[in-house]
Formats: C-alpha cells, sequence, structure tokens
C-alpha cells in the first residue's frame, strides 16, 4: 500500500508533472514535493511525488555496501 | 528502472549474506512494519537465507489488513446511501466487513469505483456535481499527505461535493502499541521506508531509548532489506542500539516538510481502531474543525449495525505477530486469495496473500 516507485520528471506546470516511469508517461501531482525540478527522479505514491530521490546519496549506499561486503 | 537495478545485483547480495553470516552471533528477533517490506523478503526468500538465530516477524503494516470491521462496515453503509458514489483504493474494495464488502455492495447496485489517486476521486466528483463522491481514505503517513492535499485542493477548487471517510493511521504509535503488548520480544524493527520519506527518522527515536531495540529504516530492494538487517545486527551485537537510515536515497532524516505541514494542516491525531488490537490513543487522523464539511462521517447518517468478526481468523493475532498464517485453520483452506475470509488474505501485501504466494519459495 506505501509502495512507491522512481519516475523521472519530464515537464513541470505549476503543481502537476509529466513523468516517465521505465517507459510509461503519466501526469502526477507535485504538492508535495514543490522543490522537486525537471531531470529529477521522485518517488511516486499513488499519483503524487512524495520525494525527490536523493542521486547522490543512492551512488554512495552502493558504494558503501560495496565496501562492507569485503569486512565485518 | 534507475534506483531500482542497482540495489537488486545478486553478486553484492551475496557478499551481503556473507557479512552477515559472518558477523552475526547473537540470536536476534526482527520485526518489519510495512507491508512492503514483507512482500520483498519473501518474494526474495530472505528469511530462508539469513542465519538461523536471526528470526523475522511481521507487524501490523499492511493499512487495509488493520482496519476495523467497524470501519469497514461504515464504509459499505456509506456505499448504500442514495446518490453517493464510493471511490477507493482497489485492495479495499474486497474485504469482507461484518455482513459484506464493498464489492458485494457493487454487485447490489451500488456506485463503487476504483482508483489509483485521490486525484483520480476529485476528477469523479467534478464530471458528477449532482453526486456525492466519498473516498475512502485508508494508509499510513505515506498515503495520508495525499488525502490531504485533495481536500485543498477541493477547497480551493470550490467542490462540495467531495469528502474523505478518514481511517488513516499512524506508525510510530502503533510500533508503541505493539512494544506496550509486550507479545513479542523484539531486538530489532525494520521502519517502514516510505512513511520515514514522509515523517522522517526522529519519531522513532523513542523505541532505542525507551525499549533498548535496534531501528534501521529500509528501502524495499533485495539490497535494501540485507542492508538494513545487517545494520541491525551490528547494532545488536555491539548493543548500541540506534535510528539509523539505510534508506538514505529516499529517506531524509527530518521527513518532508511541505508533506507534513500539508497533514497537519487538514488533519489532527485522534483515537483509531485497529483490527486485532482495538482502539489505539492518537494513532490515526481525522479531519480538524475547519474541514468537517469533507468529513464523509461527520455528513451522512449512517447506521453500520452490529459488528461481527469472521469465526476462525486469525488476522487479529497475525497482525500483532503473535501468530504466522500457518497458524490459522482457515489458511489455504477455506481462505484463499479467491475466496478469502480476512483482509491479510485480500491485500496483495497482507501476511497471508504474502505466505500464500511466496510461502513455498521461504521453504514452509
Amino acid at each position: 500500500m506505501c509502495l512507491a516507485i522512481p519516475a523521472l520528471i519530464k515537464s513541470i506546470n505549476g503543481h502537476q508533472a509529466v513523468v516517465d516511469i521505465d517507459g510509461v508517461t503519466r501526469e502526477v501531482s507535485t504538492m508535495l514535493t514543490p522543490e522537486a525540478k525537471v531531470g529529477d527522479y521522485v518517488l511516486l505514491h499513488t499519483g503524487y511525488a512524495i520525494n525527490v530521490i536523493d542521486a547522490a546519496e543512492a551512488e554512495e549506499t552502493l558504494k558503501l555496501l560495496r565496501q562492507i561486503s569485503e569486512v565485518c | 528502472m534507475k534506483f531500482v537495478d542497482e540495489f537488486r545485483d545478486p553478486e553484492l547480495a551475496k557478499k551481503l549474506l556473507d557479512r552477515i553470516h559472518r558477523c552475526s552471533t547473537r540470536p536476534a528477533r526482527l520485526m518489519e512494519f510495512c507491508g512492503g517490506h514483507t512482500v520483498s523478503i519473501f518474494k526474495y526468500g530472505i528469511r530462508q537465507l539469513l542465519p538461523k538465530h536471526i528470526e523475522m516477524l511481521s507487524g501490523p503494516g499492511c493499512p487495509v489488513c488493520v482496519t476495523a470491521n467497524a470501519d469497514l462496515d461504515k464504509a459499505i453503509a456509506l456505499s448504500h446511501l442514495p446518490n453517493v458514489i464510493i471511490t477507493s483504493f482497489g485492495d479495499m474494495i474486497r474485504v469482507p466487513g461484518s455482513h459484506s464488502s464493498l464489492q458485494e455492495a457493487k454487485a447490489e447496485g451500488a456506485d463503487v469505483r476504483v482508483v489509483y489517486s485521490t486525484q483520480d476521486a476529485l476528477s469523479i466528483a467534478r464530471d458528477n456535481p449532482d453526486k456525492s463522491v466519498v473516498f475512502i481514505g485508508i494508509g499510513f503517513e505515506t498515503t495520508a499527505p495525499t488525502v490531504a492535499a485533495a481536500i485543498r485542493q477541493a477547497e480551493a477548487e470550490g467542490i462540495k461535493n467531495f469528502s474523505v471517510l478518514s481511517l488513516h493511521k499512524l506508525c510510530p504509535p502503533i510500533m508503541k502499541a505493539i512494544l506496550d503488548l509486550g507479545e513479542v520480544r523484539l531486538n530489532g524493527i525494520i521502519c517502514p521506508g516510505h512513511v520515514s520519506a514522509i515523517i522522517g527518522s526522529y519519531p522513532y527515536r523513542f523505541i532505542p531509548q525507551d525499549y533498548n531495540i535496534a531501528c534501521v529504516v529500509s528501502g524495499f530492494e533485495p539490497l535494501d532489506i540485507l542492508q538494513t538487517v545487517d545494520m541491525l545486527v551490528q547494532q545488536i551485537e555491539m548493543e548500541q542500539p540506534k535510528v539509523e537510515i539505510g534508506y538514505r536515497r529516499g529517506v531524509r532524516p527530518e521527513g518532508n516538510q511541505p508533506a507534513l505541514k500539508l497533514m497537519d494542516t487538514v488533519f489532527e491525531v485522534s483515537p483509531a481502531d485497529w483490527r486485532g488490537i482495538g482502539v489505539v490513543p492518537g494513532s490515526g487522523l481525522s479531519l480538524k474543525e475547519k474541514y468537517r464539511r469533507f468529513d464523509a462521517e461527520a455528513n451522512f447518517d449512517i447506521k453500520p449495525g452490529p459488528v461481527r468478526e469472521a469465526k476462525g481468523c486469525l488476522c487479529g493475532s497475525i497482525l500483532r505477530g503473535v501468530s504466522t498464517p500457518l497458524d490459522c485453520k482457515l489458511f489455504r483452506q477455506a481462505c484463499t486469495p479467491e475466496h478469502p475470509v480476512g483482509p491479510c488474505m485480500v491485500s496483495s501485501e497482507g501476511s497471508c496473500a504474502t505466505y500464500y504466494h511466496y510461502g513455498e519459495a521461504d521453504g514452509r
């Protein structure tokens, strides 16, 4: 129910944005993420962007996982 | 899909699993509080890959499942009123209440429509000015802001035929209630990912402080779950419980402030009735006085009748983590996804449906 999937913002008009979800285009609300910009990935939940995905943090997490997996 | 595929890397998953096996020495009982996590854990067979001394339990993390029959009956009673269109997320439609479901009400002629978003419910209200459109507001803190947003939008556009039956529930208070019940002893909690995208990680701080239990906010891909288990194991091994975020690409410690502000504008904290647990103070959301005209319960005169629970259904104790679906005599027999007796078999992320679909992959 709390499912949210990554979606790429293609354009924004007021509180509405057009996003690309793995090739599927749809209109979503950005009322909850006024900071979202074109080119951002957002977490999409029931037609609303609920957060902007932090791409740098995603990279950091993967880097960390690669590092720690070698040690205990 | 970007931000998904990278977190499904099987090589890295194997290395992380090896690390967990190397580092974990103490028995640990972990509970996930989000139905989405339950599905991921089962779908990827994570339970059987972990060391035997790490036990995983599922908590009350499926909003459809935790909705009490008394509240379901209200939704069904609303659907029988003349000139009312019920709009709801799909899972909710098939959940049996005391005497029927919204699906059965629809078969009897009620106008019940499945929507993907509150935006769709607003569109139906715009298109049907002579009807009253009621949205069945279920969901945790992830969904409540989207309902608040729709109410604000209805207010701004002057849409007068839209209202919400607010059955929203809050995560931290129910975590506290489960811990206070003392039926399950936990060492670690996998905190919900998208609830935390809204509320942040600070609201969980009472858990390590007051209950000495480790907490990690997790994402939903296999690497996310393994990372979370690893972080919990580290906290448990070092006897240093705290709140950490594994899902850093989606969750900030302070949460989503605009969403929290919107929720606070429209809703106030209220008691909520949880299946299997009962009424928990401060664990729900109702509409503030200023938004009472959007409150379906206040605006319609409904008498749902006496509440009845399905005989033999263990959903209540499954939601508390005390029983598993395998303890229920109805599971796979009288209760299947095609003919569900309890809500945990209806919702795709209910424990019973998850055990039903992925149980064999879990080796149970």
